[in-house]
């Protein structure tokens, strides 16, 4: 009989196929599907995540983990919302104003997602209106900017300030990026920065006293 | 494919400083005619780029074209490139890059006749066609305005035009990082090669009105992505390494389209374009650390005839502001190259080995951009019969350059990247034998919505 230890294995070797069979199985003999996201989606992507951060492995391996996870999330979405039971954290992201770069972003987007947080990617050039919109929308408790540019920080400041003027006092700011450091998140009022994907994680549990 | 013969066959004559197809700057630089020179590029530190911080702004260049020319007078340069590559905004509103044209113009002006100094203007507008999503390629206010700017700085005086395009980005950023040697094929060799020809033909009709030099794109957005990744230990360097071999598909279409260089200096590949075209290039290595890190800071240097620092802030450094100490240093890289080269071709050739020689065996990407490197992956492409068998064969060239070298101890590769080696072999293995079976196929794998299949005349 299949265990839930086989379901992380799987995630973390990235076997899309085996986990297209094990999470049917592992259901049906009454595992509920939240056991299945907290005891084996996510402490996979969270081995898999450790073993990045070490150098052990590249970013197109942690995709292929990744994607075997999105597999077991496409089955289990729908039961967990069936049972009234969504992500804790929600987080919303996007490149700034004027700025196209997005690759590092998407990796921040890719851990967060393993880390178990619903995330909404708002892609690139993203404008104040846009965040505050989204911010309105999907009612984040995180909400992560990126910007490559030195001509787009002050973009990064002006979103910053847009938000806390519209109200928002609660969400925590998360912000990163090439020319980013962490004086620059005290200066413009953000809560937390993360110099690299690989602790983003930490950083934005950090931001939320998780 | 236009190249059917390589302009520099022999690897001793891919030499730094000489090129078969030299170009005359206004001013009497010769570039590829001999010497090498420094090109200097410079970009702002952070304000935001509107009307009102124009005075600003026009501040920052003057004092860079002023202090950094001044320099490279007091060094005795003996010419200098200086390089506006422009920031998005001043690309979208042609008037506010025109504004910052005209000033370094007149800071060339200023220093030749204050110095004699001979000095040149390389323009290279933004593609920002891809602000939209998914990106308008052949049309729409980001195309009109890009080719505005093109044309106006010809008109003022900026002797080169050159560009970074991005035709083909929609889909390679993706097989990058999900390390997909077939859809960095599609992405270059079908996509990219189709868009670089309708740019280009339009850029070589605008230098032809204006009687300025064609000269040259760059895969930036697609090798020096790969090369930053690996550098980051996101992706394995060996497949970056390939992705540099197949870029040099792409970015050959800019001189079969009629560009005639000096190719622009974030373009790893030149080499191999140098030794096709017989055009000169610049390339950017050690000296552009202040933009971003890179396996062969030494090797860049050994085939190029403009030497670059790629990009750096005017922001102030002990020695004084950043383009004026790197202007310094482009300049002493450059005096002690052509020291090497004026005492005669065999000191040239040993200052361009040591070069090679310093960095090749330590990065897969370094290996296959070597002069002997670069002229197979070179001959490959040329006996190509089309594009899209051009990227196979300089995909299988560069990982036989890789498996060879490695085995033979000549080249280290990381243990965890001895299987992509493998893994590449038989994804070029498993290629279509013609381009129109491949398209057929990838248009069902691929995110349409990600581009426009008739944007690229597909
Ligand atoms: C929310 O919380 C967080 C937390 C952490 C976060 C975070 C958010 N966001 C990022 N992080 C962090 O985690 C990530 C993963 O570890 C990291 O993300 P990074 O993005 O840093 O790392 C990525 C995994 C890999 N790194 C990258 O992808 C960036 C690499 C470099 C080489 C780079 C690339 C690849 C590109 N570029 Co651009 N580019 C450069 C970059 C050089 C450099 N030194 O960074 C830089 C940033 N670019 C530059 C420039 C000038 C430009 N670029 C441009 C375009 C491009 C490409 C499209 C070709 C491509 C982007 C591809 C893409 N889809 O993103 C243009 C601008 C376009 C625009 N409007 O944004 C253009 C203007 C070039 C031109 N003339 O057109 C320079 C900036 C100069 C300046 N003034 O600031 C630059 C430093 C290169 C250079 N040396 O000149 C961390 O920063």
């Amino acid at each position: 009989m299949s265990t839930i230890e086989d379901l992380k294995t799987a995630v973390i070797n990235g076997r899309r196929k085996d986990v297209q069979t094990l999470v049917p199985e592992l259901l049906e003999s009454g595992i509920e599907p939240a056991a299945l996201l907290s005891q084996a989606l996510i402490p996979a992507m969270g081995v898999v995540g450790e073993r990045f951060k070490k150098n052990e492995v590249f970013v197109p391996e942690m995709l292929v983990s990744a994607r075997a996870m999105k597999e077991a999330m496409n089955i289990l979405e729908p039961k967990l919302l069936e049972a009234g039971i969504r992500p804790e954290h929600t987080a919303v992201i996007g490149t700034v104003e004027g700025d196209l770069h997005d690759i590092g972003k998407n990796l921040v987007a890719t851990m967060w997602k393993g880390a178990g947080f619903d995330v909404i990617d708002l892609g690139v050039n993203v404008s104040p209106a846009r965040f505050i919109e989204a911010i309105e929308e999907h009612k984040p408790h995180i909400v992560g900017l990126s910007a490559l540019l030195t001509t787009t920080m002050p973009a990064m400041r002006d979103t910053v300030a847009a938000i806390r003027e519209a109200g928002h006092s609660a969400v925590k700011l998360l912000i990163g990026g090439a020319p980013i450091t962490q004086s620059y998140a005290d200066e413009i009022g953000a809560d937390g920065y993360s110099r690299d994907a690989a602790s983003a994680v930490d950083a934005a549990k950090a931001a939320l006293g998780i | 494919m236009k190249y059917k013969t390589l302009a520099i066959a022999d690897p001793a004559k891919l030499i730094y400083g000489r090129a078969p197809r030299p170009i005359k700057t206004r001013r009497g630089m010769c570039i590829g005619g001999g010497l090498i020179y420094p090109e200097l590029n410079f970009t702002l530190p952070d304000i935001n780029i509107r009307k009102e911080a124009m005075p600003e702004i026009v501040r920052h260049y003057q004092q860079i074209v002023t202090e950094a020319l001044e320099r490279a007078a007091e060094l005795e340069a003996p010419g200098v490139m200086l390089e506006f590559e422009t920031l998005p905004p001043m690309t979208e509103h042609p008037a506010l890059g025109m504004e910052v044209v005209n000033i370094l113009l007149e800071g060339i002006e200023d220093a030749h006749d204050k110095y004699g100094l001979k000095a040149a203007l390389r323009c290279t507008p933004n593609d920002n066609r891809e602000f939209v999503r998914p990106p308008l390629m052949r049309s729409g206010r980001y195309w009109d305005a890009m080719l505005e700017l093109f044309d106006q700085s010809a008109a003022a005086g900026a002797e080169f035009l050159s560009i970074e395009s991005v035709g083909g980005k929609e889909l390679h950023d993706d097989a990058l990082v999900n390390g997909d040697l077939r859809a960095v094929l599609f992405s270059l060799c079908v996509m990219g090669v189709r868009d670089m020809k309708f740019i280009w033909d339009h850029i070589v009709a605008i230098t032809a009105k204006h009687g300025v030099h064609a000269a040259g794109d760059t895969a930036c957005g697609f090798g020096n992505t790969a090369m930053v990744l690996a550098e980051r230990k996101m992706i394995p360097r060996v497949f970056a390494a390939v992705v540099r071999a197949v870029t040099a598909v792409r970015s050959l279409v800019a001189y079969e389209c009629g560009a005639v260089g000096p190719g622009k200096d974030c373009g790893y590949e030149n080499p191999v374009l140098k030794a096709i075209t017989g055009c000169p290039m610049s390339m950017e290595g050690k000296t552009a650390a202040c933009a971003h890190l890179s396996p062969m800071g030494n090797l860049a240097a050994a085939t190029a005839d403009l030497w670059s620092n790629e990009s750096v802030q005017n922001i102030k450094l002990l020695g004084g502001m950043a383009p004026t100490c790197y202007m310094e240093q482009l300049v002493y890289d450059c005096r002690l190259m052509n020291t090497a080269a004026a005492e005669g071709e065999a000191s040239a050739l040993q200052m361009r080995d040591w070069l090679v020689k310093s960095d090749a065996g330590r990065d897969p990407q370094a290996m296959i951009l070597t002069p002997e490197s670069s002229i197979t992956i070179a001959h490959a492409i040329v006996q190509a019969p089309s594009h899209y068998a051009a990227g196979i064969a300089a995909a299988r060239a560069a990982v036989k350059i890789l498996r060879e070298t490695n085995e033979a101890g000549c080249l280290r590769i990381d243990a965890r990247e001895a299987g992509w080696l493998d893994r590449m072999d038989d994804e070029l293995d498993d290629m279509p034998h013609t381009e129109d079976a491949f398209i057929e196929e990838m248009m069902d794998e691929v995110d349409l919505e990600k581009f426009t299949p008739a944007d690229y005349g597909l």
